[in-house]
């Protein structure tokens, strides 16, 4: 996970800060990270947000690939990796290194959790995103199960196939299948959570409690305390 | 029947499938042939009476288009389009090459991951990193590697298209601004990776610089006594 290990890139210092947001669906991680970007906005700090799977260029692959149900775990891994490495190249590092605070809603921790829960080789994929830098804080949304599923369930939307995890022939019930293929990536969360210092939110608390407690920590990065050290420091 | 290679370990569900068919690949640079090599040998395997199934990089229907739309709007980086063939050969292994080879097919392939792994190289791409993409490729029965001389190959290319394509010229690593040079110094690039690859994998190089007949013959007659060979 260090971009240095990379000959291809040369070291320019980051100057901003990487900040994800992790945890299934339902977990309240996407509605977190839009109020931390208001915030930092009204505090006029360069922010940038980016979402997981979201590259234009590859999104249209993907989607006609998901439709065909053509893709494997493999398949359905590299393009999201492909994803990935689109915004990491063309957005995410470029942003870091002009200072943004770039927020990420779900980041390298999602493919992990993902592709090996649909029995990709946890070592294979992990290499595959070691060009990766990694973030400042992760914060890990963390519910109960039942909750989650719930928030996502209640509108009886229409899960899509790959989303509810049907490729995995986990049960021929969309939302059976669903709440089994969340309780595995929650297993995959809980095991990360440790390994990559993960920083715990409880999700269900309310959303102003959630939010200030993010706000609290995330204040301690910002470039404007930085700078105001520094100027103390160089007025004596 | 016998069981699978892989080079590593990333696809656990595929790790114990039973294999009947050969696989063999062509290797080389634009313009060395490749193509033609692969039907001259195509009729003749069939003429034998062995089904014989073709593949090659950038042919799965699933991203083979969407990576000629993003290379030509110049947009991704390079670790973007490595992983964008990366999908596509997948796609095309799982999909195409493994089912082949399970019914018993020969699968002749322009090109694999060799060319892949040579081309993320001379872009400075680690390659322990590209070891590790790739890992779930399937080990060939015979990978050959057609070796022609980058100022022939020039000639070979001009012949064929009156112009140098831009991704083979290398022009993306600005090695020169004559187009020319650009492209014999990255051939060369591309023919160091292939002979530093040569060893760990197995790669039979050919001498590309001969007439299209004398390189089948060279070709067809190894074929043949890999497939006399497994008769015994």
């Amino acid at each position: 996970m260090d971009y240095k290990k990379n000959n291809t890139e040369k070291i320019i210092p980051l100057k901003g800060k990487l900040i994800v947001v992790e945890g299934i669906d339902g977990s309240g991680k996407s509605t977190q990270l839009r109020l931390l970007e208001k915030w930092l906005i009204s505090r006029n700090i360069p922010v940038f947000f980016t979402e997981w799977n979201s590259s234009e260029t590859v999104k249209q692959i993907t989607k006609k690939g998901k439709k065909s149900g053509r893709l494997t775990p493999i398949t359905f891994s590299l393009l999201h990796a492909t994803d990935f490495a689109d915004r990491y190249e063309r957005n995410i590092l470029p942003l870091l290194h002009a200072g943004y605070i770039v927020l990420a809603d779900r980041y390298v921790y999602t493919a992990y959790a993902r592709d090996i829960v649909r029995g990709c080789n946890p070592n294979w994929v992990k290499k595959i995103y070691e060009f990766a830098i990694k973030p400042e804080i992760v914060f890990y949304f963390k519910v109960p199960i039942d909750i989650a599923v719930d928030r996502i369930l209640a509108g009886r939307p229409r899960l899509k196939y790959y989303e509810a995890g049907m490729d995995l022939n986990l049960s021929n019930d969309p939302y059976e299948s669903y709440r089994i293929f969340q309780s595995r990536i929650i297993d995959q969360y809980e095991s990360l959570s440790i390994s990559e210092n993960f920083t715990i939110v409880d999700g269900t608390m309310e959303i102003e409690e959630s939010q200030s407690f993010l706000r609290s920590i995330v204040s301690k990065l910002l470039p404007l305390n930085i700078t105001k050290n520094t100027r103390r420091v160089t007025r004596i | 029947m016998r069981k699978a290679v892989f080079y590593g370990h990333a696809i656990p569900y595929l790790e114990d499938i039973e294999i009947k068919g050969r696989f063999i690949i062509i290797e080389g640079p634009d313009g060395s042939g490749r193509s033609t090599q692969i039907e001259l040998l195509s009729s003749k395997l069939e003429a034998d009476g062995h089904a014989v199934l073709n593949a090659g990089l950038r042919r799965s229907e699933l991203i083979g288009q969407g990576i000629l739309e993003a290379k030509r709007n110049f947009v991704l980086g390079r670790k973007t389009i490595s992983l964008f063939y990366a999908a596509d050969f997948a796609d095309q292994l799982e999909n195409k090459i493994i089912p082949g080879l399970r019914s018993g097919y020969i699968v002749l392939s322009d090109r694999y991951i060799y060319t892949l792994m040579a081309r993320e190289a001379v872009r400075g791409i680690s390659s322990s990193w590209s070891h590790n993409l790739y890992g779930f490729a399937l080990r060939p029965d015979i990978v050959f590697y057609l070796d022609v001389d980058p100022n022939e190959l020039v000639h070979r290319v001009f012949k064929k298209n009156s112009y140098l394509d831009y991704y083979e010229s290398g022009t993306d690593l600005r090695l020169s601004d004559n187009m020319l040079e650009s492209f014999v110094m990255y051939q060369k690039l591309l023919s160091k990776e292939f002979k530093r690859m040569q060893k760990r994998y197995n790669i039979v190089s050919i001498d590309g610089n001969r007439s299209v007949s004398e390189i089948n013959e060279d070709l067809q007659r190894r074929i043949d006594d890999y497939l006399q060979s497994l008769k015994v």
